[in-house]
């Protein structure tokens, strides 16, 4: 239960009809492509960071920052984040924190 | 390479008891879908297929039983990889439960729904995905045929035509002179001429320093190339020297045995090193299972990469029409895992989820000096679109470290994708 809270707590502004729209087959695919970079599962095997079990709140907000171009650390992911909506990147965090590191 | 006895058995004996059962039947058991190719899109594909559905039959048929990948094969030409270490095998796919067969695929028949395999034994299938690669169009660059490859490598499958070039590299003298065709039309990976170029001109620099790359182009324009040009200036100064089509760098014919290349306005370029890269085409099985269309390429609908024009067949990377995706191993991933999850869906009788598809392409130009492109990509009325205001090129003003972290971070994606097809980092 702890660890829903931020889910919530991050999940109130967004639109409650969007957030039903992204099933898990719909997650699962707009989730391939981080594989490529990030390893399976999001568990890297070179310098690329690991996603996989990243807190979700953590990851919304990093991706967030890629998007918005206020990461000073971003090289490629202020690009691909610009890629994906605000209820893609809140399912993307989700789908990573829920797997084990 | 030959299939084995113990694989050409075991494809018949699979062709057989599929055969066996009407085609009602067939679906009524554990489908078997056949995958051609496993390479970037196939071998993903097997995977993926595998993972979303336990009890799948799944084939993968691939000649070789090591793959060299051509992202990475420019780092071999340059020196700054061992060859074993971009040559996977499929070992970890086996493990997983993929039925892989050492053979080529030589014909398709898409109304009985078989394969047949050099060695003459057939495959049936429910669903085929066909990741052929590219081939050569023969005959359409004048004097540059299937001899002329000994002498003037194109390098561009990666496999012993690398190892060609490679060794031909380190047989010139210093001084000498490296020239490289660049084809007219689509081709594979858009920024792989420049990145080889980057790579030659690095190995020059460190021991033959009095050489020359010389790159003829059929464009005007290249990708990433105020990136590559900044590069070049910056680690190889004057060394590199690219030739545009408006320039007089179409080349219309080829002497591979004087290593001499032509242009369209008449000019001799004397090469010790000719690299020739010939124009291109889906690979040949896809022509064989008909669904090329009239440019040589294969129009696929994007939401699932099935084929357009046969149903049931699914077709993945280099060979397919999915501009604005561009011909690259990250592309051949992406797609992959959405035919996977459409294949799967249709199986079960559901409606495929929505593609969603991203590129990445590093290109390295010197050690420690990397470059990047993105682009994030939707299914829109059966069409690949980009993402509006998405992707794009690395910064032409950023600095040194921003080049370093995307040298380092092209090398993180070749170890990632590797372990999330072939399971090897």
């Amino acid at each position: 239960m702890i660890r829903l809270l931020p889910i919530l707590a991050l999940s109130a502004g967004l639109s409650a009809a969007h957030a039903q729209e992204l099933d898990p087959a719909a997650v699962q695919v707009l989730a391939g492509p981080c594989a490529s970079c990030h390893g399976p599962d999001g568990r890297s095997p070179g310098a690329i960071p690991s996603i996989a079990g990243l807190p979700e709140a953590d990851a919304v907000a990093r991706m967030l920052a890629f998007r918005d171009g206020t990461d000073p650390a971003a090289t490629i992911m202020s690009r691909l984040m610009k890629g994906y909506d605000e209820a893609e990147i809140r399912a993307l965090a989700r789908w990573f924190a829920e797997i084990a590191q | 390479m030959k299939a084995t006895r113990r694989d050409v058995l075991l494809a018949m004996g699979a062709g057989v008891g599929a055969l066996a059962l009407p085609r009602v039947g067939r679906a009524q058991g554990a489908a078997h879908v056949v995958v051609i190719g496993g390479g970037f899109g196939g071998a993903t594909a097997a995977r993926y297929l595998r993972r979303l559905n336990p009890d799948l039959r799944i084939t993968l048929v691939e000649p070789n039983e090591r793959f060299a990948t051509c992202p990475f094969s420019n780092l071999y030409l340059g020196g700054l990889r061992e060859w074993d270490s971009i040559t996977h095998g499929y070992d970890d796919l086996r493990a997983a439960g993929v039925d892989v067969i050492h053979a080529r695929a030589e014909d398709v028949d898409t109304t009985a729904r078989t394969v047949t395999l050099s060695g003459g034994s057939r495959l049936d299938w429910d669903r085929l995905v066909l990741s052929p690669g590219i081939d050569f169009r023969w005959g359409e660059l004048a004097g540059y045929d299937e001899a002329a490859v000994e002498l003037a490598p194109h390098a561009w499958k990666a496999g012993p035509q690398t190892q060609l070039l490679r060794s031909q590299l380190e047989a010139m003298e210093d001084g000498g002179s490296f020239v490289m065709v660049v084809p007219q039309g689509a081709f594979r990976c858009p920024p792989g001429p420049y990145e080889r170029a980057s790579m030659v001109a690095h190995y020059f620099r460190t021991h033959k320093p009095r050489s020359k790359v010389i790159i003829l182009d059929s464009q005007d324009r290249f990708s990433k190339q105020p990136l590559f040009q900044q590069g070049w200036q910056a680690l190889y100064g004057d060394m590199i020297e690219w030739v545009s089509q408006t320039d007089d760098g179409l080349v219309v014919e080829v002497d591979a045995a004087a290593r001499e290349a032509v242009t369209a306005f008449g000019t001799r370029h004397k090469a010790d090193v000719l690299n020739v890269i010939p124009p291109q085409k889906a690979g040949l099985i896809a022509e064989r299972a008909g669904v090329t269309d009239d440019t040589g390429w294969v129009p696929v609908v994007a939401d699932s990469f099935e084929s357009a024009r046969v149903p049931g067949v699914y077709v993945l990377g280099d060979a397919t029409i999915a501009a604005p995706m561009p011909k690259s191993g990250f592309c051949a991933n992406a797609q992959g895992k959405v035919a996977a999850a459409a294949i799967t869906a249709d199986l079960a009788g559901r409606e495929p989820p929505p593609a969603s598809f991203a590129n990445t392409c590093y290109s390295l130009i010197g050690p420690g000096y990397g470059i990047s492109v993105a682009g994030v990509y939707r299914a829109e009325d059966g069409k690949v679109v980009e993402v509006p205001d998405s992707g794009g090129v690395s910064p032409l003003e950023a600095g040194p470290e921003f080049r370093r972290a995307e040298a380092e971070y092209g090398a993180g994606w070749y170890a990632a994708i590797c372990a999330d097809i072939w399971g090897t980092a």
